[in-house]
């Protein structure tokens, strides 16, 4: 039998185990980010069914106007780069968590507020723009992959934005507690995932869409 | 409830954290990713490269990303901390690939066998 | 102001739907009227619907299930009549549109407002008692689980009497289902209940994942958890892993009603083949979530009652695990007919075949279990042993159905209704009643009465085969599914059997209420003062009956498989400890119940297009939800000395036993891993 898997298996599970003490501690914090990850993970596969449907009627346009027509990769190109520095002032604002700088940690979140905020301004910016080039997500089964695989991807950016409203909100009324950091945790591996999904969506929409 | 249990939930944040990175750690994996976001998108924008590598190249600079924020943003690894988030990933990824290129190959292959070519390609009235 | 809702949506010209909105408003007000006569809604909301004990959420959802049990029976009920009537010139008593929606609320209703419950309802029963835990990891959460799902239970209920329900068989076809095709709320209905109760599901398979991975008692490895557990945790994989897949599909049939997009519409580039596919890469695990749990707690039982450990544990988790993965491979079996290639064809009929190993390597296990025991042949047992005849033919159909060229014979017709009934109702339903007939003591701390129970049993089994039986030689003579009216009148015989095995599928249920109501009135008689009725080997025996609310005074070192039978066998299984000590717990909440009534709301305006009231529905729902993150007083603390003083009494309890009795449970001799 192939006990070398399930004993690297145990390994993994053991230093779960800490000790008996904290096991019945209810949302300790490593226990609410393995449920965080988790959770993360089936967004994922939320994802993966979007790109599944994208990438099998991306070119069923229909006769009406194609990626290549579409797309403007400097456009594209700008909305990435605030979606990315969004991601590292979040993770200036989680080290200035660790550290327990409370004030540095709103900055930072403020600024990844303001960074997000401009990158949904931008989308909103785009899709308005098609849809009034005669190109809405009505026009074409392409054209309804596209609006919503990169809608979901800005519906989850704006669930995250309200989510960081809520987090200033309770640090500056509850401060830096257990609370508080375990939800900024959670909501730094959201941010992240959501730029990890960005770059599937810029490479395999709008590059692709345009070669 | 009560005050004197307080220390019983002090005590635990900093297991949870272990490793929660560093601002070297971070901006390092800034600068990768702008560069290789620059990388992506000049392959396709410059005009520079030749049109059966396009694809291959955005791919590979594509995942190359992936795996740099993963490392540098989300902390990923195979500390023993982290070892149990990556085989959750790992078996996400089994899914992912499942879903995704399963349903490539299978409305592909019902294409190919169903749809006459013309009429595909046929627009509505 | 109202939306698509009109007093027209009411169907008054249905004497049959009317008979029973009367008889559903009559029983609403007799409960309503009794509830507030003996002052229980203060009880009621206090114990129960505020409540974050996984042991009272799992009585719920199994309550929740048995009365759409009977809701989904009186559609098969119905269905089985309809065709047995509606032979060549005959027409029947059901038109032709509201028997569409019989079939479609049957299949919905039976498969995730009756099974997903019951699985749900025994996983939170169970798992945390098997794995030392005082609750799940997220208390709360799992109360919002279940009013999710409620919030789906009562949005199919109104399509009954508000509107109409899906005409479109149970996993809504495009195009069939588009716009175009099911212009009524029928379909919106049917999305929006999914939904939200997919939602409540998706919630709990994180819920226990997390649970079962980081709150086992100390000691407790991987390989040392019950067989249930095992199987609930790989079932929790797939729930989380799979129904992301269904939320992504009824999203773009909703954007396709909803948004007039094109994902699987015939015109504009649509491609309908896109959602059958979709549909079963989450459908296929589906039916494998179903299943497992009660595989789980077949091997408890057969465990138990064999007097034996469980023939080839590790062979068992390995199948599980194997079931598992495998379960996202075969998915095209389902549409083996729909113009696929025959490379693809040929693979997934292959894979198909490769997942039934596993599965067979179970029953031999099972087998391997009995064999040599002393079996004793109690209600759970009698479950079992019906399940492992019935099951093994079920598979074997399912097999024969996994090679494409027949498939294109029997592919929808009734031969593959007989197939997947034989594997649900044998497998799954004679699964739940197996695992309520064993672990009610647990719930409740009175067994439930044997006689009913045997009648209960034998009335399904033989209904079953009744009922499905005649359907095999049907599919084999060419009749398909979902006929409301037939032309050929030779069929008709065999429908009429047919009809009959589900009567006596109906007194089975009958007896089972009895069983219920029986047991209630003797349950002085039928008390488990040990906490251990049966002899049991996992550590859900160990505690009383019913359980504390706080399920361990002390968490029990586990330091090989059945510790607890173990300590039975060393005479330590009820040592006292020297001290208690205070237990943190969860405090009640009501935010889940607001959710979920925020959610019916949005659903109910989402289905009718009542944009207003969506607005307040969503906004109500992510409110409640941030002010619960403001809530800064969400635990208490058990005093040791009230635990003390339960675990006292517990202790007095069972000396009395063994002063009355020779032993507390039957401790027959040890057996030898076979």
């Amino acid at each position: 039998m192939s006990s070398a898997a399930v004993s690297v298996s145990h390994g993994a599970l053991d230093d779960v185990h800490g000790g008996g003490v904290d096991h019945h501690h209810h949302d300790d914090g490593s226990k609410t980010l393995l449920g965080f990850w988790i959770y993360l993970m089936s967004d994922c596969l939320i994802f993966s069914g979007l790109f599944a449907t994208f990438a099998v009627l991306c070119n069923s346009t229909a006769g009406g106007p194609t990626g290549k027509e579409l797309f403007e990769l400097p456009y594209v190109l700008g909305e990435t780069m605030l979606l990315l520095i969004s991601s590292v002032t979040f993770g200036m604002a989680m080290l200035n968590m660790h550290a327990g700088h409370k004030g540095k940690l709103l900055a930072w979140l403020a600024a990844t507020f303001v960074f997000g905020a401009g990158f949904i301004g931008m989308e909103v910016y785009e899709f308005a723009k098609l849809v009034h080039e005669g190109a809405g997500p009505s026009t074409s089964a392409f054209l309804s992959s596209y609006f919503t695989l990169v809608g979901t991807h800005g519906l989850h950016v704006t669930c995250g934005l309200i989510w960081l409203v809520v987090m200033m909100d309770q640090m500056r009324r509850f401060g830096l507690n257990d609370d508080t950091r375990r939800r900024l945790s959670c909501l730094s591996l959201f941010w992240h995932f959501l730029d990890i999904v960005w770059i599937c969506v810029f490479t395999f929409v709008y590059l692709r869409g345009a070669i | 409830m009560s005050g004197a249990h307080d220390s019983h939930d002090a005590a635990h944040h900093d297991a949870a954290h272990a490793d929660h990175g560093s601002t070297k750690s971070y901006l390092i994996g800034f600068a990768l990713s702008v560069v290789l976001t620059l990388a992506s998108f000049g392959v396709v924008m410059s005009g520079l490269v030749p049109h059966d590598l396009m694809m291959p190249g955005i791919i590979v600079f594509g995942v190359a990303q992936l795996v740099v924020q993963l490392v540098c943003f989300l902390h990923m690894g195979t500390s023993p901390s982290q070892r149990s988030n990556l085989a959750i990933m790992l078996f996400t990824l089994l899914i992912l690939a499942i879903v995704v290129v399963g349903s490539l190959w299978v409305l592909h292959n019902m294409n190919v066998n169903m749809m006459h070519p013309t009429s595909h390609m046929m627009p509505v009235e | 102001m109202f939306g698509k809702l009109t007093l027209d949506a009411i169907p008054y010209h249905e004497p049959i739907v009317m008979g029973t909105l009367a008889a559903v408003i009559l029983g609403g007000l007799a409960l309503f009227a009794v509830i507030t006569k003996y002052r229980l809604w203060g009880y009621l909301w206090k114990e129960w619907f505020t409540s974050v004990d996984h042991k009272k959420i799992g009585i719920m959802y199994i309550i929740v299930a048995l009365v759409m049990l009977l809701r989904g029976f009186s559609d098969a009920i119905m269905m089985r009549l309809q065709q047995a009537m509606a032979a060549s010139d005959a027409a029947g008593y059901l038109p032709p549109h509201h028997f569409d929606q019989v079939f479609t609320a049957h299949g919905v209703i039976m498969i995730f407002f009756v099974a997903m419950p019951f699985i749900t309802g025994l996983m939170n029963l169970v798992v945390p008692l098997q794995i030392g835990a005082r609750d799940v990891a997220y208390p709360f959460l799992n109360s919002l689980s279940f009013w999710l799902f409620m919030s789906g239970v009562v949005l199919v209920m109104v399509s009954l009497f508000v509107g109409d329900f899906a005409a479109t068989g149970w996993l809504a076809y495009p195009p069939l289902s588009g716009i175009q095709y099911s212009p009524t709320v029928g379909v919106d209905y049917y999305i929006w209940s999914l939904q939200l109760s997919g939602l409540g599901t998706t919630l709990s398979g994180i819920n226990f994942i997390v649970t079962i991975m980081k709150m086992r008692t100390p000691g407790m490895k991987l390989m040392q958890m019950p067989v249930f557990t095992w199987t609930s945790l790989v079932t929790n994989i797939l729930i989380v892993a799979a129904f992301p897949i269904l939320t992504v599909t009824l999203a773009l049939l909703t954007a396709d009603r909803y948004l007039d997009m094109h994902f699987f519409t015939n015109e504009l580039g649509g491609n309908a083949m896109m959602y059958v596919n979709m549909i079963w890469i989450w459908g296929h695990p589906e039916v494998y979530i179903l299943i497992l749990p009660c595989f789980g707690a077949y091997s408890e039982i057969v465990a138990t009652f064999s007097k034996k450990p469980l023939f080839g544990y590790k062979s068992m988790v390995y199948a599980t695990s194997c079931i598992g993965v495998l379960s996202f491979v075969v998915w095209l079996h389902h549409f083996f007919t729909m113009g696929s290639g025959a490379s693809v064809n040929a693979f997934f009929g292959i894979t198909t075949m490769i997942i039934s190993v596993p599965t067979g390597a179970k029953l031999f296990n099972w087998l391997f279990t009995m064999f040599r025991g002393r079996v004793e042949y109690n209600v759970p047992m009698l479950w079992t042993v019906g399940f492992m005849v019935t099951f093994v033919i079920g598979g074997v159909t399912g097999v024969l159905l996994a090679v494409p060229g027949a498939d294109f014979v029997l592919h929808n017709s009734v031969f593959l209704i007989a197939h997947f009934h034989n594997v649900i109702i044998g497998g799954v339903v004679f699964g739940v009643f197996a695992a309520i007939n064993y672990w009610f003591p647990k719930a409740f701390g009175f067994r439930l009465n044997e006689f009913w129970g045997k009648a209960s049993f034998w009335c399904w089994l033989v209904g079953f085969w009744l009922a499905f039986a005649p359907l095999y030689v049907l599919g084999l003579k060419g009749m398909t599914r979902r006929m409301n009216h037939y032309a050929n009148p030779d069929w008709q015989p065999y429908l009429i059997v047919a009809a009959l095995g589900a009567a006596i599928i109906a007194v089975g249920i009958f007896c089972t209420l009895v069983q219920f109501y029986v047991s209630i009135r003797d349950r002085k008689k039928l008390t488990d003062p040990s906490g251990d009725p049966w002899g049991g080997r996992t550590l859900e025996w160990s505690i009383s009956s019913p359980a504390p609310f706080y399920n361990f005074a002390t968490l029990p070192q586990v330091r090989e498989l059945d510790q607890f039978w173990e300590d039975k066998q060393n005479g330590v299984a009820y040592v006292q400890p020297a001290k208690y000590e205070d237990i943190h717990m969860p405090r009640n909440t009501g935010v889940g119940v607001v959710m979920g009534a925020f959610g019916t709301v949005l659903g109910f305006a989402l289905v009718w297009h009542i944009w207003w009231m969506a607005a307040v529905g969503l906004v109500g729902m992510v409110a409640a939800f941030i002010v619960r993150a403001y809530d800064r007083d969400i635990d208490y603390w058990v005093p040791a000395a009230e635990v003390e003083k339960i675990e006292r009494s517990r202790h007095a309890k069972l000396q009395q036993i063994q002063t009355t009795q020779v032993a507390p449970v039957a401790a027959p001799q040890r057996q030898k891993v076979a």
